[in-house]
Order: C-alpha cells, then structure tokens, then sequence
C-alpha cells in the first residue's frame, strides 16, 4: 500500500493521512464558518424588524410611578399652591400663614421662610403661566404683591452633585399693587406679558375689577414700573364664585361657579357686552371641586365630585360665535370626588388626587389616563409636579407627604391620536392633523398619522392608476404578441426604468413636468384622450391598407408603427394646449379650474406625483407580468389556437386568466413600491399633510415626512419615535405585500411545473 | 360594416391599444433619457451672447445683453395679468427668459422678455462672459485691463493682455487653494489632535509635566509652521489683488472686476464651431473637476463625484462577502426545507421595503446606538463632540450595505442554482471535499453571477438617496474623506453624494433658476452611470446564460 500511494502522488501514505485530515478539518471549518456567516446575515435582516419595534415600543409602555421618600420632617398645614424646580429636589409651597416656604423635597425640612412683604393677611392666591413660574398673593387690605422664586446651582465636586439654592425675586417690586381699596381680595387672577400686567380681583362680596397696567423697564437699573392704564367693573357673576380664571392671551375670563357654571367674559368687548356664553360644566348633584388651565392657559380643566375632569375651551360655532366646547372627559374612579388637580408644566397633561387616594395622570391630547394608582387610602390634598415631568410629592390627607418618581415618556401618544379625530386646542372642531413642532413652548404636538398614510395612499393610487394600463397591456403584447427579436431589445429598454435613480424622476416631475403641467392643463388632458384615440385610428387605416403593403412589415412589430403615432398625438396636444385653453377656458384652464369650479391648485400636485411615481412603478408590473404571461405554458394557447379562437380571444379567455395569480402578485410589488417611495413624493409634492382626494392637490406621505423631520427630531422624544412608528407601518406594509406577492408567484410555478 | 363589426371582434384594436402601451413605455423611457442627455450636456455649450433693445409697456426702452436661457408661448391673458398691455386679438403670445448675468449691477441674473417688444438684436463678436467667483456671471464688453489702478491696456490690445494676466492670477489662486486647504488644514488637523491627545491624557489622570511640555513644544512648532505659511499667503494675496479688468455693461456703466475673482472669460459670439467643442469639453472637464461655488449653483461637482465613489466602493466591500457567504449558505449549506424557503422569501422581500426605512434603521441603530457607544468607548476625549454617533461615511456605507445586501443574495443564489448538478458531483467523485468543490469549481463559476448581483447592488446605492439624507450625506463637506492627514481615510466625517447634489441644488438653493442647467448636468452624468452599470450586469447576465446553456447540452 505504502508504495503504491507514493508511487501515485510522491508522498508518503503518513503525509497524505495528515494532508486529509488537514483538508477534512478545513472542509469543516469552512462548514461552521459559512454557516454562521449566513446565519449571521439572515439574524441582521431581521434585526431591523426588531430594532425599529424596540424603538417604538416606549410609545406604548404605561407610565409608573415609583416611592422615593416620605417627606417626614413636612410641618406646613394648608398651601394654596406646591410647586418642584426643575432639579425635584426644592419645593415651593405658598402656605396661607407664612406665605412662600421653600422646603427639601426629598425630607420636607423647610430650607427658608423669605415671606411676604406684607403685614395683611393672604387672603387669595394666582399664578401665572408655568414657564414664568410667577404666582400673586392677594392680601386682606386688597394689595397684591407679585414673586417668582429663583433657583441657582451650586456643583459639587461631580457633576452629580448639585445643590439647588432657592431664592423669591419681586419681578414688579417689593412694594406691594393696591387693587381693591380696603376690601379683602377673595379671589385673584393674574397674567403679565411683555408689555402689560392684568389683575382681576373679586372682594367678599363678588364684584369684579380688572386693573390693567403698562410695564416700563427703567434704563438705568433693570427695575420694571407700572403704570396704571385702566380700571374696569366687571359684570358680576350670578352665583358664589369657585375661581377665577385669565386666559394666557389676557382675553378671556373663566368665572367658575360652585354651581356647576362657567361664564365666559370676552375682556376686548365693553363691560355690558363682556359675557358671551356661559356654560352648564356640571348637572344638578355634582359639584366642581377644583378647576384650572392646562399648559398654554387655553384649555380649562374643570373636576367635579363625581370623579370626572372636563376639558374646556373657546372654540367658534357656524356663526362664528364663540362658545365654551365640551371637549372631552376623563375619568379617574367614577364617583370619587376628586381633591387636587396639578397641571404638567411642558405637556398638556395633569395629575389628579381624589377622595379615596388614588392618583392618576392623564393627557388630554391623547384622551387617556396614562396611569393611575391608589397611593393612599384618604383624600389626596396637593399634588406638585417638576418641571421636567420625572418628580412628583403629594400629600394625602393626615399622612406625610410623599415623593414619588414618575416615569412617563410618551403621555401624548396613544391609539386614538394617531388614528382618530382629535379635538385640538384652537381647532373649532375635532380633525385629523399632522403638525409634529412650532416655535412656542405650549404648542400642542398633533401626531396624527391619518393625513400621511391618506397622503400615502393617494399617491400610490394615482401612481398606479397611470402605471396598471400601461404597465399591464405592455406587458400582454410583449410577452404575447411582439415578434421575439423586437422583444429582446424591448424588454431591456423598460426594464432599464426600474434602475433609473428615483431623485432623478423626483427632479424632473417637480422642475420639468410640474411647471409643464400647469402651463399646458389641457394639453395634458388631452393626451389621455388622443393616444389612445389615434392609436385605434392607426389600427383601422392599418387594417384598410392594401395587402401588399401592410404585409411589409412583419407580425408583432406593431410598437414600432405605433411610436410615431404616439409622439405625434402628443405633440398635437401640446399644440393644442393653448387654443384649447384660450378657446374653452378664457386663457388658462388652471384659473378655470380655481374660479369656475373653486377646485384648488398647487402645482406640485398629485397628478405630477402620479405620472412621475407611476412611471418609476410601470418596470416593476411589467416585468413581472410579462414574465408571468410569457411563463405560460404554450400547449394551452396553441390548443385554443387550434380550437378556432382568435389570439385575442386566447389572450383574454386563456392565458390572462392562467396568469392572474402572476399578474395580482406584479401589482402588489409595484403597490409595494408606490407606498415606500420617498424622493419623487418629496420632490414632486408640496409636502402638505392634507386630507383631500382633489388630484391638483399636494399630499404627504409617510416616508417623506420621515425624510423631512427625521434629521430635525430630537432622539427618542415621541416624535422621534413616531417617526420610527412610520417607518415600522412601511416595513410590515411592504413587508406583507411582498410577501403575499412572493407565495402567489410560488404557487403559481409549482402549478406551471404540472402542467 | 360588417367588416368593421368583425374587426373588432377579432380584438384587433385592442391588440393595437395593447401595443400602443408599449409604444408609449418606449416612448418615455426613450423621452426621458434624451430630456436628460440634451438639458445636461446642452449646458456646456457656448451660448450665443445677444444684444437688444427692450422696450417696456410703459414706453422705456434700454440695451439687454444676455443668453437666451428659455422660450415659451403663454396664454396671453396670463402676461396680461401683470400689467403687459397686448392687444385684444392676440391670444398667445412669446416670451423669452434672458440670463442677463451681472447680479452685482442690477440686482437679477434673469428675466422674462415680451420676445416681440426685444428689437434690433445683433450678436457683436466683442461681447464677452466673465465667469466670477461672486455675483455669479458677467456680461458686457471689455474696455481697459489695469495694474494696480493704471490701465495698461484698452481697446483692441486688451484681450491678449487680459489672457495673458488672467493665467497669472489662475496660477495664484490654486497656489493659495493648495496653501489654504492642504497645508494650512493639514496643521489645523495636528493641532486638533494634539487638543484631542491632551484631553485623552487628562481623563486617564496621565497628563504629567513632561507629556505637557512636550504637547506644548509640538504645538509651538505647528504656530511656527502656521506663521511661515501665513505670511507667504499675505504675500501672494497682496500679488493676486494686482490686475483687475474694466468692463462695460449693458446699462452702459463701467466696472472694474479684480481678476483674483474671475475663473475665466469668453467670447462665444467670436468662437468658432471647433473652438466651440473645444470650449465644450473644457466646460465638461471643469464641471467633472473642480469644486461647487456659490452654494453649490455654480463650478463642478468633483466632491460629489468622489464621495459617491468612495461610499460605493466601501458598499461594495461590505456587502459582497457577505451577500456570498449568505447565498452560498442558503444553496449549498442549509438544509432545504421549508424554513430555508421562508428566509428566502423574506430575502427576496427585504429587496422590496422602502429604501427610507432602511435610512431609518440606520441612524437609529447605527449612528445613534453602535455609534454613540463607539464614542463612548473609544472616543471619550472628543466629547461632547460626537465622532461616530454622527451620520457619516462609514454609516452610509454600512447602510446602502445592508439595503443592496438582498440584490447580491438574490444574484450570487441565481448564480449558484444555475451550475449544473454533474460538475458539483463530478468534483465530488474526484475526492474533493464540500468546501474545495465550492471555492475551485462552484464559485468561480458563478463569479459572472456574482458581478452582476454586484453591478446591480452598485447601480441601486449609486442613485439612492432618501436613506443617505438620514445617515450620512451633507449639501457641502468642507473636507473630502480622504486626504493627506493620517489616517487618511476618515470614515466619521460626513460626504457629498451626487443624488442628494441633485435633490439639494434643484429644490434647497436660493438661485433654483441658475442652478438648474447644472442640475441637468449632474443628472445626466448620475444617468449615464447607472445606465452604464445596468448594461454591463445584463451584459453579463447574458453571456453567463449562454455559457450554461452550453454546459448543460
């Protein structure tokens, strides 16, 4: 044996059983290797599906709430207002005694007492908008004094380690603004602005006055004076006051009555037309036990005892009257009145306390409780909030304060404002609407996703409805009817559509064809109408033509005949186009269209998105339709050719109905496709997230409000996550189509194979 | 009639409705090329440079010097709608969109004319372009050239003059390019490292005396080397403002453009039909060389063309291994079943969600997640500035990667199940293990499949944008990827892709209606190469099919 194995390869048998062992354990590891390589790929592609769910996932995760610690060392007894800084770890409470007390949040030992300047008693209490963090004390002797407290940051050797120094500053001096004279204010509203300082004071007896005063910041120090403007009797409410509430913009005033009525006061109106509505918040047994604004002083928020809080606010009915809308209600436990109500200081949401201590947080925008607990088994007293939404103490009823740590991300989103009307602030009624960021700091996210995958869908079927007809009678003659020389270079030539950059299409429809369109509107139209038209026209002469003649050219090169054909019935369009339009539309169909029949026109609209979009969409059915025709087996078209039908006749009863299952799938991947394109829409639209089917109209679609907002969002903010939302719809949507497309298709094969 | 009824009976007419679909595909297709090709390429043609006499509705009349850019027929109740008077009778009327250049002088390089109210236009030979770095073009006659204020030449004598002083300061621009960019930018590069090294030193408690003193002694030498440079590039500022021009124009005014702003000048009216293809290609070169200016609407495009390179190239890198590793797996390792066929579905899937979801995914996962911890672990001393938890090159690479990666699956698996049993067995039979059949015998023939799979990948990335715009892709890089600064190649820094080139100058740029021909140009040159690309994979594909069809008979 030896000398046979070196007599045939030269090496010793010892060698060779080393090189095979070699060979062998490389052969293995290339197996392992390869395998978990492939394996390794695979787990990336579905990495994404899982990345983008982790993303999104947040959005829907409740909010909790957690026990840091009980304030044991709290010793203040009733507070108006309770208030966290930005760090959760001061508390400013204004207590009825002593006035503003700054206390540790975490133990309740009170750090300092700077007081009032005052000898009266406090008598009433009003804040301000929660970014100014101002508050008024209204006194017994009818001044009003206005503070805001102010936090500095002492670090520590870390970072970490922070100390928060609180202080009271006097924005409009220490010197305390005579409102009533002698009367005890009962209740108190204030509101200042760049310019102006709005006080509305009620004494015992519930007359109303409003002081207004113009603000001058002195140059020399940067002391703020007022001056006095005006004085005005406000019309008197009919029943016991509960609160006053000043809108943010210092226009409306909300009378709040213990009965269960809210008088709206339109302040620009002179003093005997000022009540504009007044509103019924509550039936006969419930009473409301606490009311204020909601983030941007718009929106009232009105709790009863019948554990429900109402939203509120000014909207405008058909005759443009305002009126105070019900908007919606929440409920924390039915029939448990609610004690305590907090506002969030950067969202439109609140935290509510009842008489049971159950604690709930609530968003408004997205019409939901977010999460609720019982933290306590008697009523809940006050509630503080910080700022920044993650620290909440809360008191119940003879118990110790608490501090609780919240976490709650996502309040504004839910189901019901993605995909349902909302009823947003400033709206006069409930709409779907996508406006995901604004200048201002109070504005109201509006998240809906309707408008975009309206606007995604439109564009998909205007796109389809250009590319289905071409793409699918293309494909039937090609596969079916074309000579196969011609074929070979056909095919090719509109495959070569499919790899044409789509920034390239989106760039030519927003620059070359939008402004085209709207120059030539019934030029345009008219094409649709011609080609065709000539194309049977060009079928007849053809048809009528000597024999000699029309057997020159040969079976299947129909197209070629045709082109020129083609071209001119659109070149006779465009020349048209301006007769056409002088003759019947006085000048400019586009006008026509705007004044006769007041159909809206952009001129990135969805007709340009349709043409363009559909043309990137024809290769896609195409090729695959003619695929699926041409796939058919000949037997059965010779057997009905043979039968007596005309090819024709075939076509229809035979092969387009052996091919549909081909033909259905070919219309999901370019659906697919139509959906998820995102330059051309970008380009070749207004990006306007509207919901309206007119064709001249621009439209938004999901990816290409991805692509505009993306870069700008702030990661891992709900919008960011939206964003990602989208992108998971467009994923699982395409996903699914594809997917339907791809076992039709199989089906179809293994079928074809037995035949 | 009867024969009319048969004829439709038999389907003829929609036979021809059915070829006519075809014949309007081609059409577009066919159309759509050609638009491209003639806007793009027609744009490095010398113009005709006109001079006429417009008088407006109101009876003023002056001299427009200028190209014409465009030419419509508008209904004429339109132009009357902006106070043209145009008589009753006229329906339609002509007007002409005149690039009248001389931003600086009369406030809009372009402007609609009545074409009938545009009398007594000549093309004077004289008449000259001067293409600016600012304020866009020029138009006007030449008058005088001057050296340091004192003319040195007018009149006929000038425009040899003007040549001969323009190359001088062409030669002093790019030499301060050069200074400015590479070796100034190359110190300012040192010296950011030396901050960066220095801050490393001072988070690891390492930042001794010594390694002080000697941060301190290189960055005195770099200061060192700055000044040096510095004062030559005084030197040849003070050189370059020497010579400037003097020029009429078409208000009649004088004025004087220093040279260091011109790029070049022409008298297209003067040029003949060779020097004009001459100019043409020297335009082109230009356009494929040089640098954008003026927000990207004027000069070339060379930054996005070499971006895109680099980004596909590294694509290529990336995806091809795997996309092979992956197919050859699922063909020749996996075990056929119907787990395999579901992955391949979902494969064949993957090629069809939206290229922006995968732009999402990337900067989610890539930028944000894998980058931001990269930061953390290895950049620390950058902070807060990020490195790699920014979009950048290699994210967009990594990106187009993993979109293309089902494209070479798809192609390489194709490839694989076109190799006729009999060889994989015949090598088998031989004595050669799995993994020897597959490297010597399967692979390198289905390396033609390979190619095309990534040609095709190549063509896809090549003109993707909307996930680049999230992952990496800027309107203006102040620094190409590549340089001489070690390491060279910098993955982190963000590029310019001429997709986004596109996208940006055609839809983002103050001047849409100057920018466009270039927009032209660039789609055109993104169009011939993906259309080169896709010819040569189908190329390709089809001598693969012949040779196979030859080895199966």
């Amino acid at each position: 044996m030896e000398s046979t194995s070196e007599a045939l390869f030269g090496v010793s048998e010892q060698r060779l059983t080393k090189m095979r062992r070699y060979r062998k354990l490389k052969d293995q590891v290339a197996a392992v290797g390869i395998s978990a390589g492939g394996v390794s790929v695979i787990f990336a592609i579905c990495l994404i599906f899982f990345y983008l769910l982790y993303e999104v996932l947040p959005l829907f995760m409740p909010a909790s709430m957690e026990e840091r610690s009980t304030l044991v060392n709290y010793e203040l007894s009733e507070p108006y207002f309770t208030v966290l800084e930005e760090q959760g770890q001061v508390a400013l409470t204004i207590d009825r005694q002593r006035g503003p007390v700054f206390f540790d949040a975490r133990s309740g030992a009170v750090i300092s007492t700077p007081g009032v300047a005052s000898d009266s008693a406090i008598t009433a209490f009003a804040k301000d908008a929660p970014g100014t963090k101002a508050y008024a004390l209204g006194f017994a002797d009818g001044s009003v004094l206005i503070q805001k407290p102010a936090y500095t940051i002492e670090y520590g050797a870390t970072t970490q380690d922070k100390t928060v120094i609180p202080a009271i500053e006097y924005p409009l001096g220490q010197e305390p603004i005579q409102v009533l004279q002698g009367e005890a204010i009962s209740k108190l509203a204030y509101r200042e602005s760049d310019d102006q300082v709005r006080i509305i004071a009620a004494n015992a007896a519930g007359q109303l006055f409003m002081k207004d005063f113009a603000k001058t910041e002195s140059f020399l120090s940067d002391e703020v004076e007022l001056e006095e403007i005006d004085t005005v009797q406000l019309p008197s409410p009919s029943g016991e006051l509960s609160n006053v509430l000043l809108s943010l913009d210092q226009r409306w005033l909300f009378l709040v009555e213990n009965k269960g009525k809210v008088e709206v006061l339109d302040l620009r109106n002179p003093a005997s037309e000022m009540r504009v509505h007044i509103a019924d918040v509550a039936d006969a047994e419930t009473h409301i036990t606490v009311s204020d604004f909601l983030l941007g002083g718009f929106s009232l928020l009105i709790a009863d005892d019948s554990g429900r809080i109402n939203q509120w606010f000014i909207a405008y009915n058909d005759n443009n009257k305002p009126y105070l809308a019900n908007v919606r209600t929440l409920t924390l436990v039915e029939g448990v009145a609610i004690t305590s109500l907090q506002t969030e200081h950067r969202r439109k949401g609140f935290i509510a306390g009842d008489a049971e201590g159950n604690i709930g947080l609530f968003n408004t925008t997205a019409d939901r409780e977010v999460a609720d607990e019982q933290v306590a088994q008697t009523a809940i007293d006050w509630i503080a909030m910080s700022p920044r939404g993650n620290t909440m103490v809360f008191k119940a009823d003879g118990d110790a304060p608490r501090n609780y740590h919240v976490d709650n991300e996502h309040p504004e989103v839910s189901w019901s404002s993605m995909w349902h009307q909302v009823w947003y602030e400033r709206y006069d009624e409930p709409s779907f609407t996508w406006q995901s960021s604004s200048a201002s700091n109070d504005f109201e996210p509006k998240f809906s996703l309707m408008p975009l995958t309206f606007g995604t869908m439109k564009a998909a079927f205007y796109a389809m409805l250009v590319a289905v007809p071409l793409a699918i009678c293309g494909a039937v003659y090609t596969a079916y009817f074309m000579a196969p020389a011609l074929r070979t270079k056909v095919k090719p030539t509109i495959e070569l559509m499919e790899a044409m950059p789509t920034v390239i299409l989106g760039f030519l429809a927003g620059l070359w064809l939008a402004p085209l369109v709207e120059a030539n509107l019934a030029g345009i139209t008219s094409i649709l109408v011609l080609t065709p038209l000539f194309c049977i026209l060009a079928a007849l002469l053809w048809s009528r033509l000597p024999r000699d003649i029309s057997t020159r050219v040969p079976d299947g090169y129909v197209p070629v005949i045709l082109i020129p054909v083609v071209v001119f019935a659109g070149a006779l369009s465009m020349w048209l186009s301006d007769p056409i339009e002088a003759t019947f539309f006085g000048g400019s169909m586009r006008e026509w269209l705007t004044n006769s029949l007041g159909i809206d026109f952009d001129q990135r609209n969805s007709l340009v998105v349709g043409l363009a979009m559909g043309f990137a969409v024809i290769p896609t059915i195409f090729s695959i339709t003619e695929d699926a025709i041409f796939a058919v087996p000949k037997g059965l078209t010779q057997g009905s050719l043979a039968l007596g039908a005309t090819p024709w006749q075939t076509m229809v009863r035979v092969v387009l109905p052996t091919a549909s299952p081909g033909i259905f799938s070919a219309l999901m991947i370019g659906l697919g496709r139509a959906v998820g394109e995102t330059m051309i829409v970008l380009m070749a639209t207004g990006n306007t997230p509207i919901m309206d089917m007119n064709i001249f109209e621009g439209l938004r679609t999901l990816s290409a409000n991805i692509a505009v907002e993306m870069p700008e969002a702030e990661v891992d903010s709900s919008h960011f996550r939206i964003l990602f939302l989208s992108g998971l719809v467009l994923f699982i949507f395409t996903f699914l189509v594809n997917t339907t497309a791809e076992v039709v298709r199989q089906r179809l094969r293994e079928k074809y194979g037995s035949l | 009639m009867d024969s009319l009824k048969l004829w439709f009976r038999k389907g003829e007419p929609w036979v021809w409705l059915n070829a006519g679909a075809v014949a309007i595909s081609v059409v577009m297709v066919v159309g759509l090329l050609g638009l491209v090709a003639v806007r793009g390429l027609s744009h490095f043609w010398p113009h005709t440079i006109i001079e006429g006499v417009y008088t407006e509705p109101d009876g003023s009349s002056y001299t427009i010097i200028g190209e014409v850019a465009d030419e419509e027929w508008v209904a004429a109740s339109r132009v009357r709608g902006t106070g043209v008077a145009i008589p009753e009778e006229v329906k339609v009327v002509k007007r002409m969109l005149i690039k009248t250049g001389n931003r600086d002088i009369t406030g809009l390089d372009f402007r609609w004319l009545i074409a009938e109210n545009l009398q007594d236009v000549t093309t004077p030979e004289q008449l000259m372009v001067v293409e600016r770095r600012e304020w866009g073009n020029f138009y006007g006659y030449l008058v005088a050239v001057k050296e340091n204020g004192r003319v040195v030449a007018s009149g006929e004598s000038a425009l040899a003059e003007l040549e001969a002083r323009l190359e001088r300061a062409l030669d002093l621009t790019e030499e301060i390019h050069e200074i400015e960019n590479a070796e100034i930018g190359a110190i300012n590069y040192q010296l950011e490292r030396l901050r960066l090294k220095q801050r490393r030193l001072e988070l690891d408690d390492a930042l001794t005396d010594a390694a002080r003193l000697e941060l301190q002694e290189e960055r005195a030498a770099l200061d060192a080397q700055y000044q040096g440079l510095k004062s030559h590039l005084d030197e040849l500022n003070v050189q370059i403002g020497r010579d400037s021009m003097v020029a009429r124009s078409m208000n009649g005014a004088e004025k004087e453009i220093p040279l260091k702003l011109v790029v070049q000048f022409k008298q297209p009216n003067a040029m003949s039909f060779f020097g004009k293809v001459a100019d043409y290609f020297h335009q082109l070169w230009l356009f494929l060389s040089d640098d954008p200016r003026e927000a990207n609407t004027e000069g070339g495009v060379f930054p996005a063309i070499f971006g895109t390179v680099l980004m596909v190239i590294l694509m290529s890198v990336i995806v091809t291994p795997f996309g092979v590793v992956a197919a050859v797996y699922l063909r020749e390792y996996a075990k056929q079943g119907p787990l395999t066929r579901t992955i391949r579905v979902a494969v064949n899937n993957l090629a069809g969600v939206p290229s922006i979801v995968y732009g999402v995914f990337g900067l989610g996962f890539f930028v944000y997640f894998l980058g931001g911890n990269l930061d953390a672990l290895f950049y620390p001393e950058a902070a807060p500035a990020p490195v790699f938890g920014t979009p950048g090159l290699m994210w967009a690479s990594i990106t187009l990667a993993l979109l293309t990666l089902p494209v070479v699956i798809v192609a390489t698996e194709e490839g694989l199940t076109r190799i006729p049993k009999s060889l994989r067995e015949g090598s088998l039979a031989l004595g050669a293990t799995k993994f020897e059949t597959i490297t010597k015998v399967i692979l390198p023939m289905s390396s033609p499949a390979m190619m095309t799979g990534l040609i095709l990948a190549i063509a896809r990335a090549a003109g993707e944008v909307a996930p680049l715009m999230l992952v990496g892709v800027v309107k203006l890089a102040p620094t190409l990827p590549l340089d001489g600064n070690f390491p060279y190649l910098h993955l982190e820094r963000k590029f310019m892709h001429l997709g986004f080139h596109i996208y940006d100058v055609g839809f983002q740029s103050p001047n849409v209606e100057a920018a466009r021909p270039l927009v032209y140009a660039t789609a055109a040159l993104l169009v011939v190469v993906i259309v080169a690309l896709n010819l040569t994979a189908i190329m390709i594909r089809n001598r693969l099919r012949e040779k196979y069809r030859a080895l199966e008979n």
